[in-house]
């Protein structure tokens, strides 16, 4: 379900990545995008204590105790290197972490975002979410267009509790790549048979656009 | 003189009522064998401070299931739908921290310092009623250390002074779980003569383990299972 715009995502931020940088993947969309580097090497730190995480390894060479944080086994690339908690956060807290690229619930047009709670369950998760949102150097958020009930995830103001104060630099969904400036949401560029006009009707933020709608 | 514990020993370091720091990344690095023990002891309304609660019935999830914790403090707690629901049951109070407050707060609490200012969780319902502070320009709040009675920790080799080294990613919370107890107890796969881990390979010094227990647990498949 969704799978082909969820890789489509994952492609397209591919391209915002540099060789070499230290990069941080969160759950969902983000975990594909080792499988689309083509040529391109990152050094991908995981938070339970990993910089250099390699591909999943077969069967016979799982070792629960060398796993993601996603909890799925892992392998170490050439140059890896294991450490405990305090460290791996001092790393994100610390800004040495290049980019996190960061799922969310919503989005807002000033680029905070909401990516551990939805309003009115229960609250009782939020691993290291806040952590990268206030510490990695940059952020992009990996997100479809739409919640599965159809509503805007990029939105005006969060009515989903904030991951913090810190703002992200990028979203790209199915439909777009929008960058923030300033507190001020801008189009990149349309990633999909769309229009301006389509894609202002379907995104609940408010955006700034040339007249070829990929000015910026 | 030993460090050396059966598990059916070293319950008796533990008292009704204790905080009990625990070591462990979802099941990685995770003291099932001391679980075990707690499980099958009469002790009672334990605090536990851990990322997270294990998975309903596995690592941490067994001390909930036999009616053992009152508190639970950690970043993720969604993973194990009996936390969840005993939290809406009103049976379990939970203290959610972000992971690397949690992990830096027990690092304090291990290095005699009594809180420190972090960027993390400002501005949100997390920061709610915590001291904020504004450093060269910058937005922190005040997170206090966080110190155990006792400390649960996994490692892959012990020597039989107590040193410590663990398997990857396994490492996770225990080497600063080992710093924050006032005992401390150390489950491990294998046990070694002094003198066969290398002194540069030592991650946790023998300065901060009491007591050693010998795992039951093997892996096998992608999975824990007992090995006796």
């Amino acid at each position: 379900m969704n799978q082909f715009e969820r890789i489509k995502i994952a492609k397209r931020i591919v391209q915002e990545l540099k060789q070499g940088q230290f990069v941080n993947l969160g759950v969902g969309i983000p975990t594909l995008i080792p499988d689309y580097l083509g040529e391109k090497k990152l050094v991908l730190q995981s938070e339970n204590g990993l910089l250099g995480m390699g591909p999943t390894p077969p069967a016979a060479e799982v070792n629960m105790d060398l796993i993601s944080a996603s909890k799925a086994p892992i392998t170490m690339e050439i140059g890896a290197s294991l450490f405990d908690s305090s460290n791996s956060f001092a790393m994100i807290r610390g800004g040495h972490i290049d980019v996190a690229v960061l799922g969310v619930l919503q989005v807002d047009q000033t680029g905070e975002l909401a990516n551990w709670a939805v309003p009115g369950q229960t609250i009782l998760g939020v691993g290291g979410a806040m952590d990268l949102v206030a510490g990695a150097k940059e952020i992009i958020v990996a997100t479809l267009h739409s919640s599965k009930n159809g509503d805007p995830k990029l939105v005006k103001e969060l009515t989903f509790p904030s991951s913090g104060i810190r703002k992200a630099d990028l979203v790209v969904t199915e439909h777009a790549v929008f960058k923030f400036e300033e507190g001020t949401m801008k189009l990149v560029e349309i990633l999909s048979d769309i229009s301006v006009e389509e894609l202002k009707e379907i995104t609940g933020a408010e955006f700034e656009y040339n007249s070829e709608g990929t000015d910026f | 003189m030993g460090k050396l514990l059966k598990q059916s020993e070293f319950v008796k370091f533990i008292k009704d009522g204790d905080k009990l720091l625990v070591g462990g990344f979802g099941m990685s690095g995770t003291p099932l064998t001391l679980i075990d023990g707690i499980a099958a002891s009469s002790l009672k309304n334990l605090t536990i401070v851990s990322n997270n609660l294990g998975e309903p019935g596995k690592g941490l999830g067994i001390l909930l299931q036999e009616n053992k914790l009152i508190k639970a403090i950690g970043s993720y707690f969604t993973t194990n739908r009996d936390a969840v629901q005993a939290w809406v049951d009103g049976e379990l109070e939970i203290e959610l921290i972000p992971q690397g407050t949690l992990a830096e707060a027990v690092r304090c609490g291990g290095a005699g310092i009594g809180g420190f200012y972090t960027k993390t969780a400002v501005g949100t319902k997390l920061a709610e009623g915590k001291e904020e502070k504004v450093i060269d320009g910058e937005r922190f709040i005040l997170e206090k250390a966080i110190k155990g009675d006792v400390s649960l920790i996994k490692a892959h080799i012990a020597d039989h002074l107590g040193n410590l080294v663990y398997d990857h990613t396994g490492r996770n919370f225990n080497p600063v779980m080992a710093t924050a107890g006032t005992i401390v107890i150390a489950e491990v796969d294998e046990i070694v003569e002094n003198g066969v881990l290398l002194p540069s390979e030592i991650v946790t010094p023998h300065v901060y383990v009491d007591y050693i227990v010998k795992s039951n647990y093997v892996k096998k498949a992608g999975v824990f299972v007992e090995s006796v």
